[in-house]
Parts: structure tokens; sequence; C-alpha cells
């Protein structure tokens, strides 16, 4: 089902990326995004547009685990790699801890730079260089929310990296 | 963004071949500025070779002690390097003042070399602009030019070089390796951007077919008195209204061997070694780097918006001088200025 | 009002949150059809003038296009202007895309590619040649002013300003102290974090269902049926979520009425999204102009206000707000005069932005009220607490409340403003100046139309309808708590329909009213299914309740009961077995009671302190801590009623310092139309965020005694910024916002 997913009669190239697990086998015009093909033929419209410039996070996700803007990327370039989007990370009745977190400290508001923060968060945590909130502030700094969620998102990653016994967050968790 | 054809390369012999060429052909690194610039139809190359599969991902060690990173290597990667951490703690800082997270992580060290100006009014096609298009007119002058330059700039252009990166790297004396149909050839770093001059439109000493392989910063003594110092409208995120990469060696109270360069002020990292010679010997006190601050800005000119600048840089550098002697090098987490 | 809390009020998650953190959440552009069309906008790049040529023939050659609109070939539309007119529609003749040759703006739409894909789409726009006749443009407030005119057709009443009070220009000459500035601020980009997004599933019964970004399905679809003249029971506007907006989606956008067109043309589902480039070209809060002077006795007791307001609009529309009444308002001031114009400039029609009109208009006024007690010599608290007023002597009415001096008492305390030092640059912190401000915070708090269904099945399960929306405000959380406390259910019991055009009637979300219109129509509702189930039940034998009036009775653990008696009742769901249905559903329905109206006014009121260190020698200024005090009536739900003042500090804080339109005033262009160099606050730039709401009962201002929160955490924040940065720098900077060459520019003033 996933060949020629852009229209026929356009040059396209096959490439193989495994999104949110899954291999997909695709075959895509060079001038297609990451973001583009997960919204648009992918159907995984999680993943949002905000800018299309790398200039608010919005479509943040992970490409090997790294946090990458995906409005940026073309999907050619891809192949080979792994891509964990928003909907890779839990779903409604089986959040992630960061997904949970967001919930229960209100770090959004409209929902829509949500998902890129909450991918960019897993990077952060992943990153393990977060060890204060001014760490959590820069580091979160590619992610603008215009409803201005900002210090519960900072609650929300701090609960987390407590839970996960980064330091010094250990001890807050305990 | 216009069409193009797309290609792999698995060798930078293979890459350079391809790109001399073809001269509507553009590298495909990271992606963060070309593709950024695609979009926006500023750039329309004809044929993307994408290189991100060749071997240039590493960071060596260098006999004398110095680093040779390949053009590959992420900003990320790059920064958090613990031998560049350690060694050149100046470039790791730079590096952290700019962009995002996402965006280091993604952008490599060739790309951050090679991006283009945020001038207005060269991202968008609508204006006309020399360095887009050349011969058009420079709409920044007279125009919306608050983040432009102070020094260095023609009646051509008055755009400026958005790296924090390079700013480090100018100031650190690095060596730009290149790789082109006809072998290979060092730049050095203050050789490999320009000033816009007549010809705007060139950003740097690249010849047609030539591409960026590695970077070379020899063994120095610039890992303690240090700093990067970035003034920007939002304190992170944005890019540098001024900022100042300055390093010193300092023996009682003397400054032994000065480094400083200023970004976000002109088409190119600005460093003037002349004048950082004359400095070697001087007390390393404040009286000294309002001197050199007046020395390096000697020259410089505002547009109307932008003139602001002029005393922005001027305490920019006299505050970073300060910080670097002191060995208290700006935290770029936190906010307040050291 | 409603029984004893039990859900509402309590700090409940968001019960959209799980969608919207796993991102299911379906926003605008992205519902999807077999054979979906693409649609992108041209816009025009010059601000006046006449398109000579466009040459859309490349772009229609292009791979995957299926036909490109203009001007020369836009199918055939309403031509009465009263059936472009929408909801919230302004004096002056609406903007119509690709209507002819004219441009009126920068950014105006040109001409529409529809393709088979995104990228055909937005690759073929850029082939498209266009030739102008381009006039000079005029977009300099500051140079237009000279034309100037008072509007000629209000847009509400409410905003042209009240008579003049007393001798006011008597009263400033002989006052002892006195001040008089000029205030500008910067044109300012709602820049919602989600695009424009309109996606148009046609079928083939002619029947359309339209996803829309908007901030009022209805006003949505009563503009397609009535522009596109199609029967309303055709069309159906959705809005389930709602990537922010701000003021920005309370109009119908450009990108709803190209796709409807395009695909009532081409007879296929089409969906169209906006750039983040266009995002800057329609709706935006306008420039503004402003004098304010005030002057006061020995004491500090105002003797004379004096506001006069000058905002930008565009040339085919007199956009207004209510920038300078306030002034008339918010203080004891016997002596008052108010003007208010606007000037023509060749842009777009500015429009509603977060608290329009006094988010500009009370930074004006309380940065001046700083700078007087500073002239009189007092602390700014202590000259705002001496001119209270308990009246709106604007319009000579009571005030519904107004808790306003428990928000300056309250959030004084938790700031520690006792400990403040007077003088400016009296206060440090290692090379940073400190400084310390403050502002008092209005907003009108206004209860609009608003119907509701609400519908409680026998199982105990709860369905609220209403054509309400969710920007991010957290309606669909509160209209539950409000159903659940009413039914004594579980909020998890509780549905909510809300984003439908097709659902009970429902004015746009705007000027923080949802929460008391709509929250209260599901009340009356909720008392509706009350009244009916009695009527049931005792027409039951025997009924317990037989007796009872509606006023007696409420229902508790899935009964009917006495309020007196709870023992006394029957099971809801026997009594609906007995009436032979399975549930039972009724509307609400709530409108401002004219009788309350005519002798009340009624506010939301906050109080605001900010700390600001600046650098000594760079003079950069960082926002340190905020303390928000409201007084908002009832607090349905702590929980996002409190994100709701956070989102407005932080967009204070941005218009304090970083956002401002630079426009290029030879072209008309607006320079920095992308989030790169269009800086809004990030991270980085928010650090410590407190609010605190303060008891207020109100029991005149709505039916559940709310206020709205939406507007009130923005107005007041840039005052209290600036306040804080003349306090630690002595710099007084009167033009927003804030930027570092300001400062730099400012001698001090101290």
């Amino acid at each position: 089902m996933d060949s020629a997913l852009l229209g026929s009669g356009l040059p396209t190239c096959s490439v193989n990326i495994s999104i949110n697990g899954e291999n997909r086998s695709l075959d895509i015009p060079p001038w297609v995004t990451l973001l583009d093909l997960l919204r648009g033929p992918l159907e995984l419209t999680g993943t949002k547009k905000g800018c299309d410039h790398g200039q608010c996070g919005a479509c943040t996700v992970l490409i090997n685990g790294e946090r990458v803007n995906s409005c940026l990327k073309l999907a050619v370039s891809l192949d080979g790699a792994e891509v964990t989007t928003i909907e890779g990370l839990g779903t409604p009745d089986n959040l992630h801890p960061m997904q949970k977190a967001f919930v229960e400290h209100d770090a959004f508001q409209c929902g829509y730079c949500t998902p890129g923060q909450i991918c960019s968060a897993v990077g952060l945590v992943k990153e393990g260089r977060a060890r204060s909130r001014a760490d959590i502030r820069e580091l979160m700094s590619g992610n603008l929310c215009r409803c201005g969620a900002y210090s519960n998102i900072a609650d929300a990653i701090e609960e987390v990296l407590g839970a996960e016994g980064a330091q010094p967050y250990k001890e807050a968790a305990e | 963004m216009r069409r193009f054809d797309y290609t792999r390369a698995e060798t930078v012999h293979d890459a350079v071949v391809a790109l001399a060429a073809n001269p509507d052909a553009q590298l495909l690194a990271g992606g963060t500025n070309l593709i950024d610039l695609m979009k926006y139809d500023v750039a329309r190359p004809g044929a993307i070779i994408d290189i991100n599969r060749l071997p240039l991902k590493d960071i060596e060690e260098l006999p004398d002690g110095g680093l040779r990173i390949g053009a590959l290597v992420s900003n990320s990667a790059l920064a958090y390097d613990e031998r560049v951490k350690e060694r050149f703690p100046l470039l790791s800082s730079a590096i952290l003042a700019g962009a995002s997270p996402q965006l280091r992580n993604a952008a490599t060290t060739g790309g951050n070399l090679l991006q283009r100006t945020r001038c207005y009014y060269f991202y968008d096609p609508s204006t006309p602009c020399n360095k887009r298009e050349p011969g058009t007119g420079c709409s920044a002058i007279g125009g919306v030019n608050r983040i432009h330059a102070i020094l260095g700039a023609s009646d051509k252009c008055i755009a400026v070089h958005p790296s924090d990166m390079c700013v480090a790297l100018a100031a650190l004396g690095a060596t730009v390796e290149v790789e082109g149909p006809d072998g290979n050839r060092d730049i050095d770093f203050a050789d490999f951007h320009r000033l816009p001059g007549e010809h705007p439109e060139r950003d740097n000493m690249l010849q047609a077919g030539e591409m960026v392989i590695a970077l070379r910063i020899a063994r120095n003594h610039f890992n303690r008195n240090y700093t990067y110092l970035k003034l920007r409208d939002r304190l992170s995120y944005a890019f540098a209204l001024a900022s100042v990469a300055a390093a010193m060696e300092v023996a009682e109270g003397q400054i032994v061997d000065l480094r400083i360069a200023l970004g976000g002020v002109a088409h190119k990292p600005w460093r003037d070694a002349l004048a950082e010679a004359e400095f070697a010997g001087r007390e390393a006190n404040e009286a000294t780097f309002m001197q050199i601050a007046d020395r390096l800005l000697s020259g410089a000119e505002g547009q109307g918006h932008n003139d602001f600048k002029i005393p922005l840089a001027e305490k920019a550098i006299i505050r970073a001088l300060k910080q670097a002697a002191a060995g208290r090098p700006q935290d770029q987490v936190v906010k307040a200025i050291q | 009002m409603l029984n004893e809390s039990k859900v509402v009020g309590l700090p409940l998650a968001r019960i959209d949150g799980p969608l919207k953190v796993s991102g299911k959440a379906r926003y605008a552009a992205e519902h999807f059809a077999t054979d979906m069309l693409f649609g992108r906008v041209l816009p025009a790049t010059i601000a006046t003038g006449r398109i000579t040529d466009i040459d859309v023939s490349e772009a229609e050659r292009f791979p995957g296009v299926v036909k490109v609109y203009t001007y020369k070939n836009r199918p055939t539309v309403a031509k009465r202007e009263s059936k472009w007119k929408d909801e919230v529609a302004l004096p002056g003749y609406t903007m119509r895309p690709l209507e002819d040759d004219h441009v009126q703006f920068d950014g105006q739409p040109i001409a529409f590619v529809v393709a088979e894909n995104f990228e055909a789409a937005r690759d073929a726009a850029e082939l498209i040649r266009v030739r102008y006749a381009a006039y000079d443009p005029h977009t300099d407030l500051l140079q237009e002013q000279a034309n100037s005119y008072e509007p000629p057709v209000p847009r509400m009443k409410e905003f042209m300003p009240p008579k003049p009070r007393g001798d006011a220009e008597g009263a400033f000459a002989q006052a002892p102290h006195k001040i008089a500035f000029e205030y500008y601020m910067e044109g300012e980009h709602h820049n919602p974090m989600e695009l424009f997004g309109s996606t148009v599933l046609w079928e083939k019964d002619g029947r359309l269902t339209i996803h829309d970004k908007t901030q009022g399905p209805q006003n949505s679809h009563d503009y397609v049926c009535n522009v596109f003249g199609l029967k309303p029971e055709n069309v159906v506007v959705q809005n389930k979520f709602v990537g922010g907006a701000f003021g920005q989606g309370l109009r119908p956008k450009y990108q709803l009425f190209l796709a409807v067109m395009a695909s009532l043309d081409l007879r296929r589902s089409v969906k169209a999204e906006m750039s983040r480039r266009e995002m800057f070209y329609l709706t935006w809060r306008p420039v503004c102009l402003q004098k304010v002077s005030l002057a006061a006795d020995a004491e500090g007791n105002l003797q004379s206000i004096m506001h006069h307001a000058l905002g930008g609009t565009s040339r085919y529309e007199d956009y207004q707000e209510n920038v300078a009444n306030w002034s008339g308002m918010a203080y004891k001031c016997d002596n008052v005069k108010i003007s208010y114009e606007i000037a023509k400039l060749d842009r777009s029609t500015p429009g509603d932005m977060r608290a329009p009109g006094a988010a500009s208009g009370v930074t004006a006024l309380e940065t001046a009220m700083d700078e007087l007690a500073y002239e009189v010599g007092i602390d700014p608290l202590e000259l705002r607490i001496r001119n209270f007023i308990h009246v709106d002597q604007n319009q000579d009415k009571e005030l519904t409340s107004k808790a306003l001096h428990a928000c300056y008492r309250e959030a004084a305390e938790s700031f520690g403003w006792a400990n403040r030092s007077h003088e400016p640059r009296s206060m440090k912190d290692g090379n940073e100046l400190v400084g310390w401000g403050m502002a008092t915070g209005f907003w009108e708090a206004q209860l609009s139309e608003a119907e509701a269904k609400v519908s409680l099945s026998s199982d105990g399960k709860v369905v609220v309808s209403a054509a309400a929306s969710d920007i991010g405000t957290g309606t669909y959380t509160i209209l539950n708590q409000v159903a659940a406390e009413a039914f004594g259910v579980s909020p998890q019991a509780v549905t909510v329909r809300i984003g439908d055009s097709s659902l009970p009637k429902t004015s746009v979300e705007g000027g923080s009213w949802t929460a008391a219109s709509s929250g209260s129509a599901v009340q009356v509702a909720a008392r509706a299914v009350v009244a009916t189930l009695l009527k049931h039940a005792q027409s039951m034998p025997n009924s317990p309740l037989a007796d009872a009036s509606e006023d007696q009775v409420e229902i508790a653990e899935g009964r009917l009961v006495l309020q007196a008696n709870h023992q006394v009742g029957v099971a809801f769901a026997d009594i609906m077995e007995a009436a032979g249905v399975s549930e039972v559903e009724e509307h609400g329905k709530v409108a401002p009671d004219p009788a309350t109206m005519k002798k009340f006014s009624a506010y939301t009121h906050s109080a605001v302190f900010v700390e600001v260190k600046v650098d000594e020698e760079l003079l950069i200024p960082r926002v340190t801590r905020v303390v928000t005090a409201v007084a908002a009536g009832r607090i349905l739900n702590p929980k996002t009623a409190r994100s709701q003042i956070l989102g407005g500090v932080v967009m204070g804080v941005g218009m304090a310092l970083h956002e401002e339109g630079m426009v290029d005033h030879r072209t008309g262009r607006v320079m920095n139309h992308n989030l790169a160099e269009y800086h809004v606050p990030a991270h980085a730039d928010i650090e410590d965020l407190e609010v605190i709401f303060v008891k207020e009962d109100d029991d005149k201002v709505s039916p559940i005694g709310v206020k709205g929160l939406g507007e009130i955490g923005i107005v007041g924040v840039a005052a209290a910024v600036s306040n804080a940065i003349f306090h630690a720098t002595g710099k007084r900077i009167r033009h927003f916002p804030m930027t570092i060459d300001k400062l730099l520019a400012e001698p001090d003033r101290h």
C-alpha cells in the first residue's frame, strides 16, 4: 500500500523508513518533507505544521532517537532511519509518562504545539543534560507555545525527570 | 520549491565530481538552511546531492592536540564532545548559544559555515536583493535594517552572517579543508567568508565544485580565559544583534595573546588580527578593553535602524573581554550576563 | 445558583487532554477524503495598486495542478454586501477574495492554485507571474494621523468615547502635579501555532462538511451559505479542535472562502492551509498612538484625565476597538475627556487580538499612572488605591462586583511589594538592576446570547451540546463540570459535544464570554431537565414528590430528591421508565438581562506585579517574576483558569519586550513575517509566574457567577513591565515593544 503515495507519473525515490516501529517502503518524490509525508499520505497528523521553516518546533519528531524539526528533512534523505512521532509514544488509553505529565500539569491549552513539545521533552530527557529548571527552559526553547504554557511544561518535564531518577530531580520526586 | 533531481553521493569524490559537473546543483547535509531557503523560493537548485552518507562524521585527534572535525559532525555532537568542551570551550559555548536543540541535532559543521544571511529582503523574493539576484539593488539600505551590518558593508549589500559557531571559529583561527575537482586545499578561517563588496552573491571563497570536508583547530591556550557573549531580542532561539567571541592568554595581569571576533555586525565574522597583536603586552583592564572596542569599531557605520548596534557592540566587547580576563565565561543557560 | 460545589471549582484535568497529548485531536487541516485536492494562495506583493497582468500558464501546466483561480475566472458569488457580512463584520466593505484587479494590502490573495497534492499546489504558486501598477503606499500611522477621523459608523456604541465630564482641561491646568505623554504601540500579530486551514469534504448530493479553523462554527457556516447561496441544512462546519486563535479566528478567513469555492466548482473535496507568512496578512492588533494627560492634587487624588487614542485601519473597513474608555472608568475622577480616532492605512484590516483595545489602552493609562506616581512622589500602588472607585463613572452605573482591593492586597503581599524602594536604580542583584513595577488590569465581563442542549439518559449518562468552541480555553472541561454538578454525576458520565454548527446556537468564542454564557446555558438546560423529570415524577402514582416545586428538588446519586431531605425522592431511571422515555433532553438559553444591564456595569479586574532584571551596562531586560491576582467572579476550574491567565501574561511579556510587525513603509510590506524574526516569547523568556484568584461573589454578572478569563491576563502586563524597567533603570520607554535599541537610546530620566 505504501508505494506511489503521492500521485503517479512523478519521479520518485524508493526509501525504507521505520515509522513508530513499523517498516514502511515508500516511493516518494524528492521534494516531499518528512513533515508533509507524515501529515499527508501517512495521515499521522499528530506531528504539527506551525511554520514549515524550523522556527517553531511544532513538527518535532525523534529521528534515530534525536529530536529534529521534521519540516526541514526531505523524506528521501531518511532511507533506513527510525522515526518516532507522537503517535508512537503512547495512545489516549496508554499514555507515555511525558504525555501523562503534560495532562496533569495542564502543560498546553490549544494543544497544537503539544506533540512537538512532548517529542522534544522526550528527546531532552534522553539527552540527560538538563540539571535545573533553567536548563529545561533553555533546552526547550526550540518549541514555541503561543498559549503560553511554558511554566506548566517545565513543571511536567521536571516531574518526569524526577521519576526517571535524573539528578537532581530524583530528590524532588522522592 | 522548484523541482530538482535527487542523488545520494557515496564518496566525497563522487560528490565533488557531481557538484562540479552541474552548476545548478547544491549539496544537502542537515538541510536546516537549504530546505528552508528552497521553501521560500530563495534557493532554487536544479539538483540536490545528498552527502549525508559520506564518512565525514568523526572528530579526530591531531598530533598537536588539536582536533579535526568532519564536515558532517552535527552541531550538537560538536558542542557536547568532551574534547571540544575541554580544549575549545569557546566553540562549544558559541554553538549552544545558537538555534535550538532540534536544529543543532540536524545542522552540520560544514552547513553552519555555509548558512546564508537572515536579511529580511534576501528571504523575500518579491523584493530586490543583490545577494539573491545580483544587480537588482539592496532593499535593506533605507529599509528595515535593524539587524544589519555596521562593519564592512558595501553599497551593494548590508547583510550579516548569522552564525554563532563561526564567530568562535574565527576567534580560534580554524582552518577549513575543502575538496574540489582538482584536489584538496586549506583555507584560513579568516579568509573563508568574504565581505560583500561588489559581489554580495558570494558569501565565501569556495570555488565551483568545492565542498567543505573538515575543520582543523590547532591546540591553543584559550580554554580558560574565554567567553561567547550573545545579545539578542529574545533570550533564546534568536539570531544575534551582536555577539562577541573573546579569548586571551593572560599572565600577571597582562594580555599575552588576544583573540576577538564579532558576530551579527558584518557580512562575515569580524576579526582584526593586526589589532589583536597590537594589544599584546597591555594590561588586561577596562581601559585597554575600551581601546580594543574603539579599535574594532573604528569603521562602524549605522544604517538607521541599526545605529544602536554600535554602542551595543562597544559595550558587548568590553564586557566580553572582562568576562574572558576574569575566566568567567558567559553561561548560555543562566540569562544574567556575567 | 448551583448546588453546593462538588465538581465545579475542582482543578479537573482537561477532558480533551489525552487526545491532544497523543496527537489524536484532529485540527482543521487534518481531515481526509479520497480524491482530495489541495489549495495554495499566492499573496500580492504590493500594498496598493492594480494587477496589470497575471500569467498563470506555467502554473497551470505544472504536473498535478487542476486549476488556477484569479479574479479573471472566479466563479460567481454573492454580490450584495449584506451577504458578506459575518457575525463580527466591521463597518465598510468586506474583503472579497479574487474580486477584481485591485490590490488594497500587501499579502492580499490574488491567485489560488488547486492541485492533486500539497507540493504541486505549493510549488506551482511560485510560477505565477504578476505585473502590477503600484501606487505609493501609506502605511505609517505617524504620517497618516493628519488624516485621522472619528468612525462615522460605530462598530459598537460601547466603543464610542463617553461624553466628557467636568472640565478636564481646566482641572489639568490648575493641578499641582501633572504629566502628559505620548505612547506608541507597534502592530502585533496573533500567530496562533495552528495555521489557518479549512478542509471541505464534498459529497455527491451537494452537502459540504467543512473543518475550519474558526472561533465560531456558525459564523463560518452562515458566511459560506450566504456567500455561495447554499442551503443552511446542506452545510456543516466543525471546529472540534482549534490550535489557538486569540481573536484572529473570529471572522472567516480567505482560505475558507477559497476552499469552498474550489470544492463547489470542481465538485471535489479541497483542503487549504495558509503559510506562516500569510498569517501576518489578515487580522492584527493595530498600531496605536495615544496621548494621556493626568493631573493630581498634592495627595495624589486625580483631578483630570485626558486620553486620546488613534488606531490604524484599512482602506476598506473601519476597525474599531475600545482603547481609551478604560481611562474614564478605572479611577475616581470628575474631570475626564476621552477621544478616539482611526486613520486609514494601505494595510489589511486589523482585528481583535486578546483584550482588543484594553491591551493597548490600559498599557498607556497604567504607564501614565506610574509616571504620575513619581511626579507626585508616592508609591505607585498607593496612587491606585487612593483613586479607587466603586462605580462606573463612564456609564453612571453601579458595578456588579469589584474585588480589586483584594487583588492589590494579595498580589502585593505575595510579591513582597512592601520591600520595594521607591527610587529608580535603587535595587541591584549582581550586575543587574532590579525593577519592580505594577499595573491594574480591566476587562469587560460580558454575557453573550447562548443556547445549549442537555440530555440525561436513564443510565445516568449526560450529553451536553452547543455550537461553542474550545480554542484552548477549556470549554470542553468546564461545560462538563457544570453538567456533572447539575446532575450529581461524575465527569466521566458527561459527554460534551461542541465545535459543530449544527448544534444549539452560540456566539463566536471571544470576549471572554464563553464560560459565563455557555456555562449558564448548560445550567439552564440542566434545570429544565430536572423540571421535566419532576413533571414526570409527579405523574407517577403516589409520587413522594407530588407537592414539590422545581426549586425544591435536585438530583443526587441517581435520584430526584427534595433538597431539604434526600431521603424523599425517586430514582430517575424509574421516573423515565414510568414516563416511557429513555432520556430527557431540554434546551437552555441565556441572554443579557436588560434590567440588570441598565443598572449595572460588569468588569473583571486584576493587579499585575512584575520584576525585571536589566544588565546595568548592556541594558538587556528580562522578566524574572510576575504575580497576577485576578477578580473574575466564580472560578469553574482553577487549573484551566490559571492557564488562561498564564497565557495572557506570556503574551503580555511579548507585547512589552518583543512583538512588532516591522513594516517597510516604502512598500507597505511587513518584513519580519515569520516566527524567526517576529519574536513571540520562548521558554527561556518566561521564568516564575504566579496566579492568584481572589474571592469574588457576583450574582448579577451571569447566572453562574462567572466573569471570564480569556483577556484579563494580558491587560496591564506590558505597563507593569514598562514600570519595572523604569524602576530598574530610570529610563521611561513609551514606545512598545521596549527593545534594546530603545533602551540604549533613552537617557536616564531620573
